[in-house]
């Protein structure tokens, strides 16, 4: 790291600034939280309670009641979404950065523009040929769609990471009698570690988060994801905000872990590849 | 190794290949020709949707731009809390589009929202922000801008880190003030950086849908409609869905996605050429 410490006084005057920028950064996080807590009876209050001075879980129970299947559900999609992302984009960011194949340059244009696609066009594509299929509202389906947010940028991070590594490893196996997919299995893989988490973290909170694909291609399905549940939930019922923020806090929980977790795998990543360049 | 690897390869290839196809059929190709382009750039949202959808993004982006610029700055040096605090920051990026909208949504809201009762407070009046048509679209903007600043940051701070620190020392000995250093040295050095940072905020935020679908949805009477929700309504949001013209301006959409991406290339090929 290259950072120095300034004088001690302006540093004390900078971490006061950044304790009150991350305060107002941060207020609709702790507004969610605290009308979670709130009382019915106080959600129309003027002004509004600043803390949750009555506080009360009932919200917490309604979530529990009704969204924990949707809970479920999410998290399965989430998982599912993140291993065929995994199965799909490592081999292919492999041979993308240590076979060259034919037209590879292009293929990585194509995998920059599909990351452009807005949702809604791609939400149509899937609802077309889903309908002919018939695997509308199915939890196969979302996760197939889903994984098209993550696989283009997936490819992309495997690419760059395993470029990166020395073809003098790969070089090595072969002359241990490993084939290409030994190889790829047994060294690369473990190798691209960082990348794998990397790109496991960002699919499941894609999939986690995906709202349009849910809402499409999951309507009347029982089993719709947690954005769904928030969604409907608001349609039907925008008196208790309580409960609803309730939700909300909760289908908040897996972004909120997974970064305190992970952040420092990303840094790594970054500097692994910072140092290998 | 190519045995192995082509067909994978091949078939995402394929597989990416072929949602664009598929939505270009969608466009209506073989049964309509041009028909639902005409249909849609003649219709009345048509102009609303292109200027909300400027504004949208370039007020989104200048803003987030700046915030995210000048706490990158801000954070550019080590002090205590600092990394904890920046990785706060990182939240409002995390949260899911659809948690984040649904808080902006009670806290804008007229008779109960805390911010109206905080203007109350600053004896102001406070505003129907998501349900007047003068105020829907600033609405969404703001919860959008809230959600890009982590963003914007991240990859600023990352490319000021990416800046020898002996370059900045120079400036300061030659003397140069804060503001020169930064004017003349970090931010011309920065130019690739933010030109990246820009591009994939445009094209992020081309995108945006949740956001605005949740809050308003588009409304009220389309003050807050964009390309992106305007073409969502008219493939989902009817009782009868109109899959064709929706298609129509999700391409439109993908059009400029694509030129955009054209630039974004030709910004990276500079980089890599400096």
């Amino acid at each position: 790291m290259r950072t120095r410490t300034a004088k001690p006084r302006t540093t004390r005057w900078k971490t006061l600034v950044g304790l009150v920028l991350t305060a107002l950064m941060l207020f609709p996080v702790y507004w969610m939280v605290n009308v979670s807590f709130t009382r019915d009876t106080d959600l129309r209050r003027t002004p509004p309670y600043w803390f949750p001075v009555h506080g009360t879980v009932e919200g917490y129970r309604a979530v529990l009641r009704q969204q924990l299947p949707y809970l479920g559900t999410s998290l399965f999609i989430g998982l599912g979404t993140v291993a065929l992302t995994l199965v799909l984009a490592a081999p292919a960011g492999y041979s993308l950065a240590k076979l060259r194949p034919r037209g590879g340059s292009v293929l990585s244009f194509l995998l920059l523009i599909a990351q452009m696609i807005p949702g809604v066009v791609m939400a149509m594509g899937f609802y077309a040929t889903y309908l002919k299929l018939g695997v509308l509202n199915t939890a196969g389906g979302l996760i197939v769609a889903d994984s098209t947010i993550a696989v283009p940028f997936a490819v992309l991070v495997y690419t760059a990471f395993m470029s990166g590594i020395p073809n003098d490893l790969l070089q090595a196996a072969t002359v241990d009698g490993a084939g290409r997919v030994r190889t790829f299995w047994s060294v690369v893989l473990p190798v691209s570690r960082n990348a794998t988490i990397t790109v496991a973290l960002f699919t499941f909170l894609w999939a986690w988060s995906d709202f349009i694909f849910a809402s499409t291609l999951d309507q009347g399905g029982a089993r719709a994801p947690i954005t769904l549940g928030i969604y409907h939930y608001i349609g039907n019922n925008n008196q208790q905000w309580n409960a609803i923020m309730a939700t909300a806090v909760v289908a908040a929980i897996p972004a909120t872990v997974l970064l305190v977790v992970a952040q420092r795998y990303i840094a790594a990543g970054i500097t692994a590849g910072a140092v290998k360049d | 190794m190519l045995f192995y690897a082509y067909p994978l390869y091949r078939n995402l290839d394929l597989s990416l290949r072929d949602y664009t196809v598929r939505s270009f059929v969608q466009g209506g190709a073989p049964f309509s020709g041009l028909a639902n382009y005409r249909k849609v750039t003649s219709d009345p949202t048509f102009l609303p949707a292109l200027g909300h959808t400027v504004l949208f993004t370039v007020a989104s982006i200048a803003v987030q731009f700046g915030f995210g610029m000048a706490l990158a700055v801000f954070f550019h040096r080590h002090f205590r809390l600092s990394t904890i605090l920046r990785a706060l920051f990182l939240v409002p990026w995390l949260l899911p589009l659809i948690v984040s909208a649904s808080t902006w949504s009670w806290m804008l809201n007229s008779e109960s929202g805390v911010v109206n009762s905080v203007l109350h407070g600053l004896g102001i009046a406070g505003v129907h922000w998501l349900t007047s048509p003068g105020w829907s679209l600033a609405s969404v903007t703001l919860a959008n801008i809230w959600i890009g600043i982590p963003f914007n940051l991240v990859i600023l701070h990352s490319g000021l880190q990416a800046i020898p620190a002996d370059i900045n020392e120079a400036a300061a000995l030659d003397g140069a003030t804060g503001w020169q250093t930064f004017r003349f040295i970090t931010f011309p050095l920065l130019r690739p950086v933010s030109a990246i940072t820009l591009l994939l905020g445009l094209i992020y935020t081309l995108k945006v849908f949740d956001i605005i679908w949740v809050m308003t949805r588009g409304g009220p009477s389309d003050s807050s409609t964009t390309f992106a929700t305007w073409s969502y309504r008219l493939g989902f949001g009817n009782l009868l869905p109109a899959f064709g013209p929706g298609a129509a301006v999700g391409n439109l959409l993908i059009l400029v996605a694509l030129v955009l991406g054209l630039l974004y290339i030709r910004v990276q090929h500079r980089q890599d050429a400096a």
